[in-house]
């Protein structure tokens, strides 16, 4: 069974771009473990020549006319939503 | 309370009675903590703009409630998270506004788990519902709230979200009328996205008429939601006689209540006196269905949770110098413990390396599972089975242990992972007085097929 470690805690927190707390961190690894053990049966299934399902209603190709759509909301509406906003930009902190 | 009774409570008083009654009873149930908003100001605005003739159509003056992971207008959107708390949306869900256009009146949201994540209403950023029945027990969930409001007549009708049983486990512990819809159906835009290739829109109702009704309002295609099918909802006058209906035996096994399991069989002799075949059927998948139910949706739910980083709409961590910090913390301030299982563990199955193993391997089983419910359909016109295996259970009795949580939704995940329709509807109850809920499941597209025969047995 698959046992996760506290570094693969913090691995995985990176990627999902979460700063745990120490508090969460062994709680979460206990429970990722047993997730993760519990759908390792899955391995058990022979799917050997059985095609993935990843929608199931057929649908595909669904075009539209590529012309602006109007929405009925103003930009004013949409940049009202964010957090912290200057001259019609959301503004965001440094990235370096 | 019924949709028919509330409009005759209209013509003979007027709506904004009706809705000024709603929102008293929302008040005097507060302490189900069913609601995490009420939209008053707006709601009677409406209901006043109904008495003076200029808001019209077949639910002109109805209350109802969404689930808070509907866009809405009238209060912010939360989603029952920290993350979206003050969150006002720009525009509403297409299924509110198909309500709205038939006059129907938005009175409040509904409490739900924190982003859908959950089945029982306990992980809600702001705290758990009560079960309609029993206040120390669950609601059910995710969509709860929206049951809980149903159940207590508060409105006549509410509407969810199901991902794996969402509507219907709640349905099932509230004694309500609970519809998860083919996939496609009902479209999304304007709903808070948890697992795309599973996630449905449907309704809660006291009786399945109401929620047919109301299935039939918004269903449709939706050009502003590319994953809605051509309509194809049309109600069914009578229902077909002599149907094929197989009980599903995997979810009658020893492990489920026998209380529950007793309600089930009851509702079978009511189909066999009422002239329908009913043979045992055997679903082997539906042992591995919650398996590949919990790689994909938190596959998937990793993917649409990714936006929620604090830029462009919701709450932003404060004291943040850089980019990184200001993801990382506002993520980790937004989200309750819960959610950050689920985009931990979809992090994980979607990793290079891991992927073949866990997703993809969970793709193949569901084709196998889908095989299983097509060859089943072959035969038979309809499948019958509990909606859950037990009826609500106490609050805080699975929160320590997420399988034991996750297990909850072992008969209504084999639909989701299908994009099946299926119903739950109140079978009785049990002897300490709570609901215990009948779980009706169809193929693709004969959500009509099924409400039509739940009908013919309601009140048998």
């Amino acid at each position: 069974m698959t046992q996760i470690s506290r570094d693969d805690v913090l691995h995985l927190a990176q990627l999902s771009k979460l700063e745990l707390g120490d508090t969460e961190i062994d709680g979460l690894r206990t429970d990722i473990s047993n997730i993760l053990g519990y759908v390792e049966q899955l391995s058990k299934l022979d799917t050997t020549g059985i095609q993935p399902t990843y929608q199931v209603t057929g649908l595909s190709n669904v075009w539209r006319d590529d012309k602006i759509i109007d929405y009925g909301i103003s930009r004013e509406e949409l940049l009202a939503c964010s957090p912290e906003v200057a001259d019609f930009q959301v503004k965001v902190p440094k990235v370096l | 309370m019924t949709i028919s009774e509330v409009l005759t409570k209209i013509k003979d008083t007027s709506a904004r009675a009706v809705v000024e009654n709603s929102l008293k009873l929302a008040k005097e149930n507060e302490e189900y903590h069913a609601l995490l908003s009420l939209t008053a100001e707006r709601a009677l605005k409406r209901a006043d703009g109904v008495d003076s003739g200029k808001i019209s159509g077949k639910l002109a003056g109805v209350p109802f409630v969404v689930k808070d992971n509907f866009l809405a207008f009238g209060a912010p959107t939360t989603a029952a998270s920290k993350i979206l708390e003050n969150f006002n949306a720009p525009l509403q869900a297409t299924a509110v506004e198909k309500l709205e256009a038939e006059g129907a009146i938005c009175i409040g949201k509904a409490n739900l788990d924190a982003f859908a994540h959950g089945g029982s209403t306990e992980n809600s950023a702001f705290g758990p519902t009560s079960n309609a029945f029993d206040k120390t027990r669950v609601a059910g969930g995710s969509s709860g709230g929206s049951a809980v409001v149903t159940a207590l007549g508060v409105v006549p009708f509410a509407l969810g979200s199901d991902t794996g049983g969402s509507i219907r486990q709640p349905a099932s512990f509230n004694g309500v009328v609970g519809v998860k819809t083919s996939y496609g159906a009902v479209s999304r835009y304007g709903v808070v996205a948890m697992a795309s290739s599973t996630d449905v829109i449907g309704c809660f109702a006291t009786n399945v008429s109401d929620a047919e009704f109301i299935t039939e309002i918004i269903t449709g295609r939706d050009k502003n939601d590319m994953t809605t099918l051509p309509d194809f909802f049309e109600v069914q006058a009578n229902s077909k006689t002599n149907q094929k209906i197989g009980l599903v035996k995997d979810f009658m096994t020893n492990d489920v209540d026998p209380e529950v399991r007793e309600k089930v069989n009851e509702y079978v002799e009511k189909l066999k006196s009422a002239g329908h075949s009913v043979e045992e059927v055997s679903l082997p998948m539906a042992e591995y269905a919650l398996a590949i139910y919990y790689i994909i949706v938190p596959a998937e739910l990793c993917s649409n949770l990714a936006r929620y980083d604090g830029i462009r709409y919701g709450r932003r961590a404060e004291g943040v110098t850089t980019l990184a910090e200001l993801y990382g913390k506002t993520r980790d301030q937004g989200f309750v413990t819960e959610n950050k299982r689920r985009i931990m563990i979809g992090s994980y199955v979607l990793s290079s390396g891991f992927f073949d193993a866990y997703y993809l391997q969970a793709q193949k089983a569901r084709t196998l599972l889908i095989d299983e419910f097509n060859k089943l359909f072959e035969t038979y016109d309809i499948l019958i089975g509990p909606t859950a295996p037990t009826p609500a259970f106490k609050l805080g009795e699975n929160t320590a242990e997420p399988i034991k949580m996750y297990l909850n939704d072992i008969m209504t995940v084999p639909t989701s992972l299908a994009g099946l329709p299926a119903i739950s509807v109140p079978a009785g109850k049990n002897q300490a007085g709570l609901p215990i809920g009948v779980q009706l499941m169809g193929p693709m597209k004969s959500d009509a097929k099924i409400f039509a025969l739940a009908k013919s047995m309601e009140n048998k």
